[in-house]
């Protein structure tokens, strides 16, 4: 079983993810858990699944017979067809629970809810929760399936810094030495804690742009540089990653107001023209167009926000197929 | 000869005078006899071969949810797994449902809890509701035997409105205790705030929303001429804050619990709900500054803070589930496994001192000598044992030691000359 800690520090030796053993099972829990080789080996295959979405019918038998449940305790599109896309292109069965539709509204319990899932006999359960930890609880309370992280509070969300990892080495061929900058609200953001974990790992250099209000309290231990100047890290950036910005945070007394939010942290047209030609601009969606980020520069051409879409379902594709392949020659 | 006449055999006798080999006979609710060798012949004979007789262990800080949360504990349950951790005496937390903020329930807890395993005492509410708007009547309270005051759970959030309660209270020769989180601070937060807190992606509640109350009910204790209690005390900050006061002479006390010094930020890592407690386990160094704090004489009890919560309570996400850990049956162990201390220090940490600050000096915390109370514990101080949650007496399972091997264990307690712990078992 994959240990559930968070921190690479916590886990010296780390599980790797690689292809389900008989009577073991694997999880997702976390970035820290996978380390530099689990990252490269998921990005593998993602080349495979890449090539096989090209095909006329890009479907697959590699998980046929597998179950894959999505179980989401808060709103997501993108995600969740991302996952359901993912899976039936492997041809695995697929439910999905959403806590509107479920029990949970009834008082039943998340243990319960998640044990009764499990009792219908499934292989793998994607969680996306509003709470830190969920996944973790959830491993902890299934005998057989596999847990896939798709988002837990702010804390991680682990198949987003893939599809972010894939998408710029599919542009720049590698991440190593690349300087990145991630921009905005990285206190409350899951995909900043994956991105950092996942973007060092592979040997980037990140610096976290943000007022000390939307950082996390302690950085100390963090590989990332800090500032608070955007046009002073712009010039040198490769990647420039911009995080959505809630507008609720106004009401925390973490900004004054979201004018001015843009006015110093916001990707306008003047702003972008601070970067290089060859720069990338990324945003997890959905962009808030006109705060942080320009309408016009979400659309400029070297802007990859939609082809980070599209390779989300061939990375979830590798990573369902890691932890449930049944070994079916992915050629077949 | 006395039918109830116990004989504890065999072991050394430690309490506030120091420690000696001999035997105690506890007779008619009293301890008789204190000596070596003292005859045996047709008495209960308790075996202290090896072990420690000492006054009863006296927890400041035991939350037994009754009335209100019988699924997570009762007086009963609450009190015996108190008798099995050697404890004579608990004080009741007043954040019950109803709270204890009334003579009325003041009574039915002091009922419920005259037939227990171990002696119940009572903390009244500072404040109606424990709301922190209206002064609760507190005189009504002391006239039933209440010594300690608070609104544990959440501290007295106005300023003012403590100081009334401290000059109010200075009258009536009680003490108030004061649950130190400043609430606007707080608010939100579910773990300590720091590196794990940043890296987990949980909202941290930092050292200084205790620290600042520290300081400000050591500003009021000046203005007012009363004293103050503090619960629970987890930084060093708010430890070294103590410190200083006490060195100038103000009129402070102050608890630690096991947790604070055994247990770290970093087990949050696995994000059981088990390890969320409020005031929440704090940093390595914060830990060490605890046990510093205990060495030095800054920390003058250890106070278990048992608060018992029912597994569906727990098995909620990490920002739903509510703080608490149970505490009764593993504080001594905790303490003789975790504190290099001298086994003299760390009894009155657990006995003496906290029976002075409740009140129950007389009835509990010794001495062990003839005419006192039979209020006693036999402790096996290098028995070793693995915690096992399933097995433990509370009701509720939300023990953060489960597997964990402990030195240390109770043989037997007594409580008023009745065995009501005998070689590790309850007897009811």
């Amino acid at each position: 079983m994959t240990a559930t800690v968070s921190a690479p520090e916590a886990t010296p030796a780390r599980p790797r993810l690689s292809m389900a053993k008989p009577g073991t099972r694997q999880h997702l829990l976390s970035i820290a858990n996978l380390g530099a080789d689990g990252i490269a080996e998921v990005l593998r295959l993602t080349d495979m699944f890449v090539e096989i979405a090209e095909r006329p019918i890009p479907r697959v038998p590699a998980l046929r017979g597998k179950t894959v449940v999505s179980l989401f305790f808060e709103e997501s599109t993108r995600t969740r067809l991302s996952f359901e896309m993912a899976a039936k292109r492997l041809s695995a069965d697929t439910m999905s629970f959403s806590v509107s539709t479920s029990a949970v509204k009834k008082g039943e319990s998340l243990r319960d809810t998640v044990e009764t899932i499990e009792a219908m006999g499934i292989d793998a359960i994607v969680v996306r929760h509003s709470a830190a930890g969920v996944p973790w609880q959830v491993a902890n309370w299934t005998e057989g399936a596999s847990v896939i992280n798709a988002g837990d509070g702010w804390h991680e969300h682990p198949t987003q810094a893939l599809l972010d990892c894939y998408t710029i080495r599919q542009q720049r061929g590698s991440l190593d030495g690349l300087r990145i900058a991630i921009v905005g609200d990285i206190r409350h953001s899951r995909v900043a804690r994956s991105d950092v974990l996942a973007f060092t790992a592979l040997g980037a250099e990140v610096t976290l742009v943000a007022p000390p209000t939307l950082l996390p309290p302690t950085l100390e231990t963090w590989p990332v540089t800090v500032s608070h100047q955007l046009d002073a890290v712009l010039p040198g950036c490769d990647v420039v990653y911009l995080l959505r910005l809630q507008r609720e945070r106004m009401q925390e007394a973490l900004l004054p107001s979201l004018r001015e939010y843009t006015a110093t942290y916001g990707l306008t047209r003047q702003r972008a023209g601070l970067l290089s030609d060859q720069a990338l601009i990324m945003h997890p969606g959905p962009v808030n167009r006109g705060v942080e980020i320009a309408a016009e520069v979400a659309d400029r051409f070297n802007s990859v926000i939609t082809r980070q879409v599209r390779n989300g379902v061939a990375v979830r594709m590798a990573v369902l197929y890691l932890l449930l392949g049944s070994g079916v020659d992915l050629g077949a | 000869m006395a039918r109830d006449e116990v004989l504890i055999r065999g072991g050394t006798v430690v309490d506030a005078h120091g420690r000696r080999r001999a035997d105690v006979l506890v007779a008619g609710g009293l301890i008789t006899a204190v000596g070596p060798d003292l005859a045996a012949a047709g008495h209960t004979t308790l075996d202290a071969e090896g072990c420690i007789v000492t006054p009863g262990l006296v927890d400041l800080h035991t939350h037994l949810r009754e009335p209100g949360r019988e699924e997570a504990e009762t007086i009963e349950t609450g009190a015996r797994a108190a008798a099995l951790g050697g404890y004579t005496a608990v004080v009741a937390m007043p954040n019950t449902d109803p709270p204890i903020d009334s003579a009325a329930v003041v009574r039915q807890v002091l009922t419920l809890g005259a037939t227990a395993p171990c002696e119940v005492a009572v903390a009244g509410a500072i404040t109606r509701q424990r709301k922190g708007e209206l002064l609760a009547p507190m005189a009504e309270m002391a006239e039933l035997g209440v010594r300690l005051f608070t609104d544990d759970g959440t501290g007295v959030q106005d300023a003012r409105l403590m100081r009334r309660a401290m000059e109010y209270a200075s009258a009536l020769g009680v003490t108030l205790a004061q649950h130190c989180e400043d609430a606007s601070l707080a608010a939100g937060g579910q773990m300590h705030e720091g590196e794990w807190s940043s890296r987990l992606g949980l909202p941290g509640v930092p050292a200084e929303a205790e620290e600042l109350m520290v300081m400000r009910d050591l500003a009021l204790s000046r203005l007012t001429g009363a004293s103050i209690h503090f619960l629970h005390l987890s930084t060093a900050g708010s430890l070294a804050l103590v410190r200083e006061a006490k060195a100038t002479g103000a009129r402070v006390t102050a608890e630690v619990a096991p947790h604070h010094f055994t247990l770290s930020d970093a087990d949050v890592a696995g994000y059981d709900t088990v390890f969320k407690v409020n005031p929440p386990l704090r940093s390595g160094a914060d830990r060490r500054a605890v046990k510093q704090a205990l060495a030095d004489g800054t920390v003058d009890a250890i106070a278990t803070d048992h608060a018992p919560h029912a597994q569906e309570d727990k098995e909620q996400p990490f920002d739903q589930a509510p703080p608490g850990m149970l505490g009764l049956e593993t504080a001594l162990a905790l303490a003789l496994t975790e504190l290099d201390l001298p086994i003299e220090k760390i009894l009155a940490l657990l006995s003496w001192q906290p029976a002075a600050i409740a009140g129950l000096g007389g009835r509990h915390g010794g001495p062990v000598a003839p005419g006192a109370p039979a209020n006693l514990a036999v402790i096996d101080p290098a028995a070793t044992w693995v915690v096992d949650a399933a097995q433990l007496a509370s009701r509720s399972r939300n023990c953060p030691y489960d597997g964990r091997k402990l030195t240390g264990r109770v043989r037997h307690t007594l409580l008023r000359g009745e065995p009501v712990v005998i070689d590790g078992e309850a007897q009811r």
